[in-house]
């Protein structure tokens, strides 16, 4: 049972940074898309997040529920 | 051998009233009535049933700890079965008894239509630009909670301490993909800053292992003993320790897993290996570390981060289906949950990043610390809050969760078809049915019983007390045949109960 388990788990963040460089330059890429595709979706939230975020806050008073 | 998983959702969600002079209870069944002004007739709770003071030990604690049920406050039964009510201050809504996870997903979805229309419905009918907006999380971030409630089928055989024991090491560490993450900390005697970022919404409000209370020292594990069906053979397991979830995935994950490890229960084949040591001061250590690297205590001395308890728990659900098989969840249910708790688990292992788009706390942790980065905020900063807030807004043009490409399950047209259709594989087809086909010859309803007004004295009381009764193949053909209620009632008569 635990022979299996180690198989099907995935490789250590320590085994990860052994990888070779064919492999690091997509992983680049990757981290390429997913810092442009934040950075979208933090001008989104530039657009649309309350403007008083400080009168929200303060005024997002619920009664306790269950 | 583990019965089948019939499985619901409760939310109370979060409620802001902006531009008009209402408070919570007010606006919130002002949003209840806007949405069945135009789609139901309004049929009413029967609360003949309700027992939220019995507990499942055996003790008789009820009547002083038991929360008040609040008749005289808006509730209604909706077509698709579910319940739509106020309670404390908050709307609710109830999905209708589902049989597989991945319906319970599809009446969550509809339930956040409903919500939404209801927004849309309310702020139509306020003056003066007044709108009611609603939230789908579980704080206010300041110290007050409110629940999102899963409820499972489970056999009245088992012993109840031996369920207590062996699903808490579950509902402690599943927090890892469940939690839909909170910007600061709530616990008791904590001081801001402390925790810029946690897990869970609601770990901070938990201060028992085991208990009946659901809104102070809450309890892991919800005793109230009320199971809406036939007691003698089953419970209704009322866990309260869950988050409410934007993510799709984390919502099929929070309820399958839970179903999976509740049927393992049942069949015995969970050991007391993984049963921890101190759950209350472990919910908080797994929740508090968003780095997944703490490590929890076990009865048997041994420690485990809440990952490696997961694994565990996986590889021991892997087995147990090879056993027993995956009924009690469905085949193909109890699959889709197996490979989607084992890729966000390899996920959260290598970078929880991978799984931003599952997992709730991570898609919102990545939004809290880019914003933070690009604006150069401190942690406490009041911004900061207010994405936490705004991530689980549920109007469209507000949410921040709808925004950050979480991976879904549901077809937004079958959501909205679930607005007014019922499941068809538990009695919850028989009620909603009901209610869309005689709505004006029924009194009440609630979860195990309709009560009918045919005109003739007295008032007649349907039992529904099997939850896999009353479905589309047993009642679909009588419902359709009967041209009304009386009909109906006079068929049932002649035959077994639904």
């Amino acid at each position: 049972m635990a022979e299996r388990t180690k198989k099907q788990r995935p490789t250590t963040p320590r085994e990860q940074t052994s990888t070779t460089e064919t492999e690091a330059a997509p992983a680049a890429e990757n981290a390429d898309r997913l810092k442009a595709e934040l950075d979208g979706l933090l001008d989104e939230i530039d657009e649309v997040l309350e403007t008083n975020a400080e009168d929200f806050v303060k005024s997002y008073v619920q009664k306790g529920g269950q | 051998m583990a019965i089948p998983k019939v499985s619901g959702i409760e939310t109370e969600y979060g409620i802001v009233v902006r531009n008009a002079d209402l408070n919570a209870v007010t606006a919130s069944s002002m949003l209840i009535n806007a949405f069945l002004g135009r789609t139901e007739t309004r049929t009413a709770w029967d609360f003949f049933d309700e027992q939220p003071g019995n507990d499942a030990r055996g003790l008789l604690l009820g009547e002083i700890l038991a929360p008040d049920i609040e008749t005289h406050l808006v509730n209604t039964v909706l077509t698709n079965g579910a319940r739509y009510y106020v309670d404390h201050a908050h709307p609710e809504c109830s999905t209708p008894e589902c049989r597989t996870t991945t319906e319970t997903v599809l009446y969550d979805r509809a339930a956040e239509e409903i919500m939404r229309r209801s927004m849309q419905r309310a702020k139509a009918l306020l003056p003066n630009d007044g709108e009611i907006v609603v939230y789908k999380n579980n704080s206010d971030g300041k110290g007050n909670s409110y629940g999102c409630h899963e409820n499972f089928l489970v056999d009245r055989a088992v012993p109840f301490g031996r369920l207590v024991s062996q699903i808490t090491p579950h509902f402690v560490t599943r927090q890892v993909f469940t939690g839909a993450g909170k910007v600061g900390c709530e616990a008791p005697g904590s001081v801001p800053g402390d925790i810029a970022y946690q897990l869970s919404q609601r770990a901070d409000f938990f201060e028992e292992e085991v208990g009946l209370e659901t809104t102070l020292k809450r309890p892991i594990v919800n005793t109230r003993d009320e199971p809406h069906c036939d007691p003698a053979k089953y419970r209704r397991l009322h866990v309260i320790v869950g988050d409410a979830n934007m993510s799709e995935v984390a919502t099929f994950l929070k309820v399958g897993t839970t179903a999976i490890v509740l049927s393992m229960i049942e069949d015995d084949a969970l050991g007391n290996d993984l049963v921890l040591a101190h759950p209350v001061t472990a919910i908080r250590q797994v929740s508090n570390d968003p780095s997944l690297r703490t490590t929890i205590a076990l009865a048997n001395g041994k420690r485990l981060t809440a990952l490696e308890l997961q694994w565990e728990l996986l590889d021991q659900a892997r087995s147990w289906a090879d056993r027993h098989g995956l009924d009690s969840v469905t085949v193909d249910d109890g699959k889709r949950i197996l490979e989607e708790w084992e890729n966000v688990l390899i996920g959260l292992e290598r970078d929880p990043v991978s799984v931003a788009n599952v997992v709730d706390w991570v898609a919102k942790k990545r939004l809290v610390d880019g914003y933070a980065e690009r604006h150069l905020l401190q942690p406490t900063d009041v911004r900061l809050k207010a994405i936490d807030l705004q991530y689980s807004d549920l109007r469209a043009d507000r949410s921040l969760a709808s925004r950050c490409g979480l991976r879904t399950l549901v077809d937004h047209d079958a959501a909205v078809r679930a607005i007014e259709q019922p499941p068809e594989t538990t009695r919850a087809y028989f009620r909603g049915t009901c209610l869309a086909r005689f709505a004006d010859d029924i009194v009440a309803a609630n979860w195990d019983s309709i009560v009918f007004d045919v005109g003739r004295d007295p008032l007649r009381r349907v039992p529904m007390m099997e939850p896999l009764r009353g479905t589309k193949a047993l009642t679909g053909d009588l419902l359709a045949s009967c041209a009304n209620a009386a009909e109906l009632i006079g068929r049932l008569s002649e035959t077994a109960p639904t």
